[in-house]
């Protein structure tokens, strides 16, 4: 007989693997990852490299064209703040709640999910009415409803962005959690005396894992693009901090003597998007297991 | 012989895929008569499907074809695509495997009946509802006018697939293809469609092409057969001929695994009586959401007041129709269902009250084989740590090592290597995934492993030898099985002892080969009499009875007896009384009339 | 509730309506209870309002009752259609203002999803039809781009392209109300959504064109458009169908900003300043007024859906 040792068993491909390899491949989605990570990168570091701070006005320069020359790369805006700076701290804001409001709304919609999905039944029929008449009420003009009442506030923000994004984490998880609950390997864990906690551990978050984490890379351009149009209509972050949102809605007003504060902000904003969308298509075809038996 | 209808010759398919191209049909030669039977099996894999499909230029996307097909003097693969779809539907017709999936959902059957008539011959939509409503009366639907504005999913399995015969025979086509066309379906319904498909084939004056796994299909229904394996042409020839006298290897090999219903078990009752399992009255219903919300929830009694002792070493087999309730059975006595009313006692042991703590440590007695061998193992575990995980949770004291070298050990019983340890269940075959699967029932010595259809996905050859594995461990390990499947023949093979289930209701129960010789219960004759057997002689010389109609719903079983409304023994007494399970020849048998039967 | 057996269509339609209500009471409720009882809110006591104000919300609000008669008479107040007096605009009522804006906006926002459905669906069949070839990818990263410039960024823009540097079309206002003041509006509306339902539409038709009834359809010679029209497109449309609530409730966000930019005076532009001026009642009005659009669209969608697909009528 085979002492443990002597056993020699190569390593096989595993389902994570599998999907890596399938991302490596998908140019678009790896590119927009790269501008990402440059992107973050730059927003964090980039404020601290530069001579200008984000709130610090110029009167002699007013309104200037993007120049190498005079270290303003972005230009200025009607009070003489870098443009470049302010680019960056905007997105900071737009990054950080786009990071906090997914983990908000990740964390209502997979434990609302993960239970009415395994307990199922009419505790199940119930939540999930809930979850139904909550889906048809017009969001986001409850939200700007509460900035108007409660005055702008960003944790509030935070918080309302990610309790409103929770609803289709919730459905999708509950849907997995339904299907992975009666699958039959779960089943074979039962009868092989597993108890229900490493049956949760290590059969059902494994395999709702992938779509979590698709679903969530697609839900940050979602909570940005929340945050930004509250911005956008003053009802976000304050003065003198910004986000893209508000910059997009300063360039607006700027439009036919300063185009560059329209242009750079905006594109950057979108740029992010297109990225996160890009990386959680990529994701989703890498992931998602239908497409594995073809 | 008569004019030929359709030549095929040096016929070859290939796929384009990210790793280069893939054969799967080469150097295909075959003929098929004007009004003949060819009939072409194979296993999975086979090229079967692929080489007909791309006659009619229905492959993939990445799939091209190659060689000649002269039908009514042109070459189906020179055709351009317009040419070709208007040789499809109108003299080529096909039928599919799976009627749920293969007929649209979201039309009703006259609309998608008609497009085809509108397509090939221009007819009005009067004319064309005429001739379907005509159409639909000879594959033997009733009421056919109205049933035209029925949709699908108000179809039995049994109906769609007749539908699916009649779209298919609507333009009169000279060949019509059948690929499977039975495989989704209970064997007395897969009677009934293959005497329809026969009946019509005379009717109407078709050629049939019949491609199959089930070599009893073949031999009542085929007057000539292709043996197709890996893409190629193994056998040829006239069906005494292929039965009798086959000129390949793999054909014999094929016949000689093929499970027979005609032959003897394999199994003689032991003698020892030393009760492992004893099941009494095992009732389980199900609550079903309403329909629509709101209303009112529905009941649905699965498994009905069954009883029956299994023996340590004994194999019980359990066989009746899908939706039966044999597969809620065996969840029930692993408690993998809510129980609801009755007994189970193992090792005189009761189960059904065990909560908690001690229902876990009584799981390890009894273990579970599944069906689909994918789905059964977690796709993220390796085969390790998914054979080792009951032997974990049991005796979780043992360190991980000396885990390791009994998962290397079981495997190497089971027929895999220790090599195989790290890989994960995506990197395998079914055979060899159902061997894993049996790996894990066994790592911690149960008493008794219930096997829930756990050949049922493998092709013929795969299946044998996970029979005689499953064999083999029973004597080494004094194993006792309770074994459900549909496959009537398997179960023969393999069982001591047989329980039919018919609605959630056990009809009858006897030793193995008594029952297969003598059946007393209506429903086990005509189950019996359903299974095509794989030998033209006997096959076509068989006397058969078939039964009429499908299976009731389950939410709303007949009063009385459940099997009377397609019994043909029923009297009043059937409607009025429930039969129960009483003793007759040594069997039990739930019939008011078995004995003058 | 006694609905005729016989008719499984009208039981369908009001089984959907009793869902649609609650959603309807949860959204009146929830505004009233957040406006009611928020600090600094316009009903807070330490608040120095105007006299004739004071007069009016007294009235309207019936201040002195408990608040569940206080919500009750809200909710009567709402089914006649009034929504109290403006606190911005002092002469006119919460009503009058709706009257005036929203004919305004229900112009630009049936036209963009028209646009969007139109252009939507026979770009994402085209892209499903021609899938992974030069078509398919054009379309599709064309689509991408779409999803991910929202209104508010690609509304600027288009004025700065076609209104200042080009001087093709005017960059705002509704001028004299002819169609030319309509187009960068409408399609700054549209085009986000235009994208989203190619998306929709491309992904569903795949799945739908590898189902095996497609392959019976080929089977039976049926001509390409036949399959596609009479087999493929019900299916294929009814994640589009279901898209149809949120696509509203999209196109009526985007009106906010997109009437605000182009200074079309819209429903959307009395939201924004009631809101920037903390005029309570109109965005309460405005806020359930549209909530209830919503709902009774869903409603309608449900119905489509049933029609769409026999599966669900099945009693
Ligand atoms: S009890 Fe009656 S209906 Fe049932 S099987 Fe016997 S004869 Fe047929």
């Amino acid at each position: 007989m085979n002492r443990p040792a002597e056993i020699v068993a190569p390593p096989g491909r595993s389902l994570w693997s599998d999907a890596w390899r399938v991302l490596r491949r998908n140019r678009a989605a790896m590119t927009a990852l790269l501008l990402l990570a440059t992107m973050t990168l730059l927003v964090i570091v980039g404020p601290w490299l530069s001579a200008f701070s984000f709130d610090a006005t110029d009167w002699d320069r007013i309104s200037e064209p993007p120049s190498l020359a005079s270290g303003h790369w972005f230009g200025t805006d009607a009070l003489g703040r870098d443009l470049f700076v302010r680019t960056l701290y905007g997105g900071r804001i737009s990054l950080l709640v786009g990071a906090v409001a997914t983990a908000v709304s990740l964390l209502i919609g997979i434990s609302y999910g993960a239970i009415a999905g395994y307990v199922g039944g009419r505790v199940d029929q119930v939540m999930m009415r809930i979850v139904d008449i909550l889906y048809a009420l017009p969001f986001m003009f409850l939200v700007i409803l509460l900035m108007v009442l409660f005055g702008r506030n960003i944790v509030l923000i935070f918080f309302a962005i990610g309790a409103i994004n929770w609803l289709d984490m919730a459905r999708i998880v509950r849907g997995q959690a339904m299907s992975l609950r009666s699958k039959e390997y779960v089943e074979a864990a039962r009868a092989g005396g597993v108890r229900t906690g490493r049956i949760i551990f290590r059969h059902i978050v494994p395999n709702l894992l992938g779509v979590v984490i698709v679903y969530a890379t697609l839900t940050v351009p979602q909570v940005i693009l929340v945050e930004s149009f509250l911005s956008f209509l003053g009802l976000g972050v304050q003065e003198p901090m910004t986000s893209w949102g508000a910059l997009v809605n300063e360039g607006a007003q700027e439009l036919e003597n300063a185009p560059w504060m329209l242009l750079f902000p905006a594109t950057w904003l979108a740029l992010t998007l297109f990225c996160f969308n890009f990386v959680g298509d990529g994701l989703r075809d890498a992931l998602d297991p239908r497409d594995r038996q073809g | 012989m008569s004019e030929s209808l359709l030549e095929v010759t040096g016929l070859g398919v290939r796929f384009g895929t990210p790793d280069g191209e893939v054969s799967a049909v080469q150097d295909l030669n075959f003929e098929v008569s004007a009004g003949e039977c060819l009939g072409i099996v194979g296993e999975s894999g086979s090229g079967k499907s692929q080489s007909v499909l791309s006659l009619l230029g229905l492959l993939a996307d990445n799939g091209r074809a190659s060689g000649c097909a002269h039908f009514g003097g042109r070459d189906l693969l020179a055709l351009s695509a317009a040419e070709l779809a208007a040789v499809r539907g109108a003299q080529i017709a096909m039928v599919f495997q799976d009627p749920m999936t293969a007929l649209n959902p979201y039309l009703s059957i006259g609309s998608q009946m008609s497009l085809v008539l509108r397509r090939h011959e221009q007819l009005s939509p009067r004319a064309a509802r005429d001739r379907c409503t005509e159409m639909l009366t000879s594959v033997n639907i009733s009421d056919a006018a109205n049933r035209l504005d029925s949709f699908p999913h108000e179809l039995s399995g049994g109906q769609r697939q007749r539908v699916m015969i009649a779209a298919a025979l609507l333009c009169r086509p000279r060949l019509l293809i059948a690929d499977e066309p039975t495989t989704a379906l209970d064997v007395t319904v897969q009677a009934q469609i293959l005497a329809l498909i026969s009946q019509l084939r005379e009717q109407f004056d078709t050629a049939v092409l019949l491609i199959t796994h089930d070599l009893g299909v073949v031999a009542g229904h085929c007057d000539r057969v292709l043996v197709m394996e890996q893409g190629q042409r193994r056998d040829y020839g006239g069906v005494k001929e292929i039965f009798t006298t086959p000129a390949h290897d793999y054909t014999r090999r094929l016949l000689a695994a093929v499970p027979r219903i005609d032959a003897p078990g394999r199994q003689a009752l032991p003698d020892t009586v030393d009760e492992l399992l004893a099941v009494q009255d095992l009732s389980v219903s199900f609550r079903l959401p309403p329909l629509r919300w709101p209303g009112r929830a529905r009941e649905l009694r699965a498994v009905d007041d069954i009883s029956f002792a299994l023996a340590a070493g004994e194999t019980l087999g359990v066989v009746g129709e899908s939706g039966c309730g044999k597969s809620t059975l065996a969840r029930a006595v692993l408690r993998l269902v809510p129980p609801g009313a009755g007994r189970v006692s193992l090792l005189g042991r009761e189960l059904l009250p065990l909560q908690g703590e001690s229902l876990r440590a009584a799981r390890r007695d009894l273990q579970v084989v599944f069906q689909d061998p994918l789905a059964s193992l977690d796709p993220r575990m390796t085969v390790r740590d998914i054979v080792a995980e009951p032997l974990e949770s049991f005796q979780p004291e043992l360190d991980r090592d000396s885990v390791t070298a009994r998962v290397a050990e079981l495997l190497g019983r089971v027929g895999l290597e220790a090599a195989h340890l790290n890989r994960y269940p995506h990197e395998f075959s079914g055979g060899q995934s159902q061997r894993i699967g049996i790996a894990r029932a066994l790592i911690c010595a149960p008493k008794l492993v219930i096997c829930d259809e756990a050949v049922s996905a493998l092709d013929v050859s795969v299946q044998a030898q996970i029979i005689d594995l499953l064999l083999d461990l029973q004597q080494e390990l004094g194993l006792a099985l309770i074994f459900i499947a549909h496959d009537l023949a398997v179960v023969r093979q393999i069982s001591h002892r047989v329980l039919v289930m018919y609605l959630g209701r056990a009809v009858e129960l006897a030793a193995a080969n008594e029952l297969y010789e003598r059946p007393r219960h209506p429903y086990t004759r005509a189950l019996l009499q359903a299974v095509p057997i794989p030998d033209p002689d006997l096959e076509r010389g068989r006397e058969r009875q078939l039964l009429s109609g499908d299976v009731p719903s389950p939410l709303q079983p007949p009063s009385g007896c459940a099997f009377r409304t397609r019994c043909s023994f029923a009297d009043a007494r059937c409607a009025a009384e429930r039969p129960v399970l009483h003793e007759l020849h040594g069997g039990l048998v739930a019939c008011h009339r078995a004995e003058e039967i | 509730m006694a609905a005729p057996q016989n008719q499984p269509v009208l039981r369908f339609a009001v089984q959907r309506l009793l869902g649609a209500i609650p959603t309807l009471l949860v959204l009146i409720a929830l505004a009233f209870f957040l406006i009611r009882l928020a600090p600094g809110g316009p009903f807070d006591s330490e608040k120095q309002l105007p006299p004739e104000i004071e007069t009016k919300l007294r009235a309207a609000y019936n201040l002195d009752d408990p608040l569940p008669m206080q919500l009750g008479r809200y909710l009567l107040n709402i089914a006649q259609g009034d929504f109290g007096p403006s606190f911005q605009y002092r002469d006119f009522t919460v009503s009058e203002l709706i009257a005036t804006g929203f004919p305004v906006s229900l112009r630009l926002g049936s036209l963009a999803m028209a646009i969007a459905l139109l252009l939507g669906i026979t770009a994402g069949t085209l892209a499903a039809l021609r899938q992974n070839r030069p078509a398919d990818y054009t379309i599709m990263g064309a689509a991408m781009t779409g999803i991910s410039i929202p209104n508010f960024v690609l509304a600027p823009l288009l004025v700065l392209v076609f209104a200042v540097w080009l001087g093709w079309l005017p960059a705002g206002g509704l001028g004299d109300g002819s169609l030319r003041y309509l187009v960068l509006p409408v399609i700054a509306l549209a085009l986000p959504q235009v994208a989203y339902i190619a998306r929709l539409t491309r992904g569903s038709m795949i799945e739908v064109l590898r189902s095996p009834f497609i392959r019976t359809a080929r089977a039976q010679g049926l001509a390409t458009h036949t399959i596609i029209l009479r087999h493929a497109l019900k299916p294929a449309l009814l994640p589009v169908v279901s898209y149809l609530g949120p696509a509203l409730a999209a196109i009526i966000t985007g009106s906010v900003v997109v009437e605000q930019i182009f200074g079309v005076p819209g429903l959307g532009r009395f939201f924004v300043q009631g809101a920037l001026n903390r005029d309570y009642t109109l965005v309460m009005g405005v806020v359930v007024f549209y909530g209830s659009l919503i709902i009774a669209l869903n409603f309608i969608v449900d119905l489509v859906y049933g029609w769409l697909d026999p599966r669900l009528r099945q009693v």
